[in-house]
């Protein structure tokens, strides 16, 4: 008998909206030092935007201190860099904070730099961390290691390019990266949704949809509709600018979260044969 | 070397929860914590329509994902199989709860008991060093380790034998090393057709279902 019987999956309890924002701050975060480094900022512009990227940084670990059962043990974290991801990810937190706080306090770009690597590796490890999760069959395929990396980029450029506009209009390098970007982050999500349709069950794949479908409309062709009006018309674009950074972070920020609180049905049960009994 | 494992006869499986109790009585878990549980599931189509009890729990898995995923180090397999949980070290994160795909893990925050208020027996085995941090079946490894220590052998002499495989009423659940080919349980699997729960993770379960005898094979 090939079919498989068991009672439905249902959804994960484990992990609610606490670590869902460690997810959305945390990848926002890394993508601001990310973007923050390859900008070439300066000065108090480098300080406060690092500052914030590892603000988010810290309220995405907060957030997960809050969700964990015995939070002064919160230290034993650090013991498995071997085969957990979440212990390389907080190794990855301390470094930037370690070469962020310096970058702040010497204005260097060159330790930001630094800095933005060790926030790659972080995002990496959250991506990473999703997909070790076996028993979710929406997190495991592997493809959603990147798509996580990816909108962490997206949404860490949305955000710089929004606060950008507050001080002057971005620079057109900063522009094309989150163009870049945001190209990045729907690829992945097309590789990844044709890996998930595999995987999942049906509810989890609609709420995933639903999510994706605002990634590509309103976090993807949206913006960079709006940034190619911002170039072609310049008046209108301390407008367009920031609304195209907020709709990049906002769609990353909900499809973390419906990720997390809302497709993450876990494995359920199945019986690749029943039992043969009595006669057959 | 030893590798203990559980088998479970689906064919004589009648559903009646003995195990999950034997084991809420001898591990004192509290309200909605099964370490060993024992699914009732209906399935296939009116009229060839069948019901199947399928004893389900922590499967102490070789490549155990709970074990990979654990930040603290407090989940670790030792080397005859049983995946353990160190309550000291964990920090009741549950990412091994998310990992493990055969919902075998459970933190529970707050003290809390069948009848509102403890009762003797759960005063007595109350430990709240399993508050707030992970929990799962054990396979009794205390009393298979306390067995060992006084020469018995786990799976044969109850006394060293995991509490749910003692109660089961129709010996549906069997307890031996599979590293010993005249164990009962390498015995069982010689003779009958077994499978593993989601196999095709790559986890490789301790815990074995009987599905139907081998063909050919009159005596089973
Ligand atoms: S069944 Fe789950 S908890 Fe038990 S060893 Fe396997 S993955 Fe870990
Ligand atoms: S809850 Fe405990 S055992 Fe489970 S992964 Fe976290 S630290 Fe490890």
């Amino acid at each position: 008998m090939n079919d498989n019987f068991g009672p439905k999956p249902w959804h994960q309890t484990n992990w609610d909206f606490r670590a869902a924002f460690n997810f959305m701050f945390g990848s926002a975060g890394a993508g601001l030092l990310v973007a923050v480094a390859i900008s070439g900022a300066a000065g108090n512009a480098l300080r406060a935007e690092m500052l914030l990227g590892m603000a988010l940084i810290g309220a995405g670990l907060l957030s997960v201190w809050f969700e964990i059962g015995r939070p002064l043990r919160a230290m034993n974290v650090g013991f498995n860099p071997f085969t957990s991801w979440m212990t390389r990810e907080s190794f990855a937190a301390g470094l930037v904070f370690a070469l962020g706080l310096a970058a702040v306090w010497f204005a260097s770009l060159h330790l930001a730099q630094a800095a933005a690597l060790a926030a790659l590796v972080f995002a990496y490890c959250q991506g990473r961390i999703l997909q070790a999760a076996k028993g979710i069959p929406a997190w495991r395929v592997p493809a959603l290691i990147w798509l996580v990396f990816t909108t962490a980029l997206a949404e860490g450029a949305g955000l710089f390019v929004a606060l950008a506009v507050l001080a002057d209009t971005p620079a057109r390098g900063a522009l094309g990266y989150f163009s870049l970007a945001l190209i990045a982050r729907v690829l992945a999500w097309s590789i990844y949704r044709g890996g998930v349709a595999k995987a999942a069950v049906r509810p989890a794949l609609a709420a995933l949809d639903r999510a994706g479908k605002m990634l590509v409309q309103l976090g993807t062709v949206a913006p960079l509709a709006l940034l190619l009006v911002g170039w072609f018309v310049p008046e209108v674009a301390r407008v367009l600018m920031p609304l195209a950074g907020v709709a990049a972070l906002a769609t990353g920020w909900q499809f973390k979260f419906v990720l997390i609180t809302r497709a993450a049905y876990n494995q359920g049960f199945a019986l690749p044969h029943l039992p043969v009994r009595g006669t057959r | 070397m030893t590798r203990w494992a559980m088998v479970a006869d689906l064919r004589r499986c009648v559903g009646c929860q003995t195990c999950t109790a034997s084991c809420k009585q001898a591990n004192a878990t509290p309200p909605e914590v099964q370490w060993r549980r024992v699914l009732d599931m209906e399935v296939g189509e009116y009229p060839a329509v069948k019901r199947v009890f399928v004893p389900v729990g922590c499967m102490h898995c070789d490549e155990p994902p709970c074990m990979h995923v654990c930040p603290s180090t407090a989940t670790k397999k030792r080397p005859d199989g049983i995946v353990t949980i160190d309550y000291e070290l964990c920090i009741g994160c549950s990412y091994c709860a998310i990992a493990c795909p055969y919902q075998a893990r459970y933190k529970t925050d707050r003290a809390s008991f069948a009848y509102g208020k403890a009762t003797v027996q759960e005063t007595q085995a109350f430990n709240p060093k399993r508050l707030a941090v992970a929990t799962k079946c054990t396979f009794c490894v205390d009393r298979i380790d306390a067995g060992l220590a006084k020469g018995l052998t786990p799976g044969i002499d109850p006394e060293a034998t995991p509490a749910c495989v003692n109660s089961c009423i129709s010996q549906t659940l069997s307890f031996g090393d599979l590293e010993d080919p005249h164990s009962n349980v390498s015995q069982l699997l010689a003779e009958n057709q077994t499978f593993r729960m989601h196999e095709e993770l790559g986890t490789g379960p301790g815990f074995y279902y009987i599905w139907d005898k081998k063909q050919g094979d009159a005596s089973a």
